[in-house]
């Protein structure tokens, strides 16, 4: 795998992670429990979308297909994304826990690259630095709030911690080219950034009285960017692409 | 829409059925405490004054904070925002709007009652020739 490649594979992963959570927060849009968190959640669903078409447009660059055609038009063992952004949306305690873990690794993430070799890359991560920074400050805000709420909403908290964990851990699926991302300072790696991860999260989860599952219960569900994926990514794809499949020159 | 509590909705919205939405009444609401409003003040840039755009509802002010950037500062050039609990504003009683109203022979307050535009002009014309003799 030459340096191309492992970048191409970076970006995929990256935007597929970001399409598909989007459109999974997408479906609380006109559910979501307050109005002001409705629109909030939802706008930043929209956000979401919006930093994928931008890498899928670096690809373009880098000879793939168009933005549509590559977010609408393929199958699910052709994405690249986690388990973690797949799973449906469940109880609003479950899509908050996944919105915290996933947007921490994301921030990170943009966070590292900023200083990326590969400069499109670099700009695209200081373009959206912000809009991420407030996604953090959001699942930060609503996730203390919670874990200090009452009895009930602690322990809603902490299951949906329990069952995201091991899926939020597979974010961090090691890449084929590693190496050579790291090498060629194009990115750090997945594992320097599931330390860092770690590290952010680990004293904010405290603060809000959770606690991250036993280290000997950890065990990473990977598979997702080799195109292995769970049952529900196939469904979402069919919603998702319903009015790309029957009209795909429709412009809205 | 399913009028019995123990229907759901059934919508052409795949969403609005994977939710088990209950059609039923919903008066158990007014039972519940409510969150709180905020005022929200937006600055438009750092230096600029701070003004008054709206309200949020929010359990407090980290979570208003947060919702008065969604509201408030999504389209347009955001420096900063203020929320302040609503319950900390007072304000005049509608019924003493009287004490608004200004009697009508105060137009000497108006600047309009000022004549002094013929002596500014006087001055600027009076300052242009006179540059060089300073």
């Amino acid at each position: 795998m030459n340096s191309i490649e492992a970048l191409k594979e970076l970006l995929y992963k990256m935007a597929d992670d970001q399409l598909i959570i989007g459109h999974r927060n997408s479906e609380w849009n006109g559910l979501g429990p307050i109005l002001e968190e409705d629109i909030a959640f939802s706008s930043m669903a929209q956000d979401k979308m919006g930093q994928s078409e931008h890498l899928y447009n670096l690809l373009n660059q880098l000879g793939e297909a168009d933005a549509d055609t590559v977010a609408f038009t393929r199958n699910a063992p052709q994405f690249h994304c986690s388990h973690l952004v797949e799973l449906p949306i469940g109880g609003y305690d479950f899509s908050l826990i996944r919105h915290f873990l996933f947007d921490f690794a994301e921030y990170m993430r943009f966070e590292a690259i900023k200083t990326s070799a590969y400069q499109p890359l670099a700009q695209v991560a200081k373009k959206f630095f912000g809009e991420i920074k407030y996604h953090t400050m959001h699942a930060n805000t609503w996730v203390h709030q919670l874990g200090n709420g009452n009895e009930e909403s602690n322990t809603k908290m902490q299951d949906s911690l329990n069952y995201a964990w091991n899926y939020a851990l597979g974010m961090f699926e090691p890449g084929p080219a590693e190496d050579i991302l790291i090498a060629e300072n194009i990115f750090m790696g997945e594992e320097a950034l599931k330390a860092q991860w770690l590290e952010a999260i680990t004293p904010l989860l405290e603060k809000s009285n959770l606690t991250i599952p036993e280290k000997a219960t950890w065990a990473p569900i990977y598979g997702g960017r080799v195109g292995k994926h769970t049952e529900h990514l196939q469904p979402l794809l069919k919603e998702m692409t319903e009015v790309y499949t029957i009209d795909p020159s429709a412009d809205w | 829409m399913a009028n019995e509590t123990d229907q759901t909705i059934d919508s052409l919205d795949p969403r609005i059925s994977r939710a088990h939405l209950s059609g039923g009444n919903h008066n158990d609401v007014d039972g519940l405490i409510h969150f709180q409003t905020y005022e929200v003040f937006h600055q438009s840039k750092r230096g600029a004054q701070h003004k008054h755009v709206g309200i949020v509802h929010a359990p407090n002010a980290d979570m208003a904070l947060l919702y008065a950037k969604e509201q408030y500062a999504r389209r347009e050039q955001t420096a900063n925002i203020w929320v302040a609990p609503s319950s900390c504003i007072s304000a005049t009683e509608y019924a003493d709007d009287d004490i608004f109203t200004t009697a009508p022979e105060k137009l000497y307050r108006n600047p309009a009652s000022y004549k002094v535009m013929d002596r500014i002009q006087a001055f600027k014309e009076r300052g242009m020739k006179s540059t060089d003799e300073i």
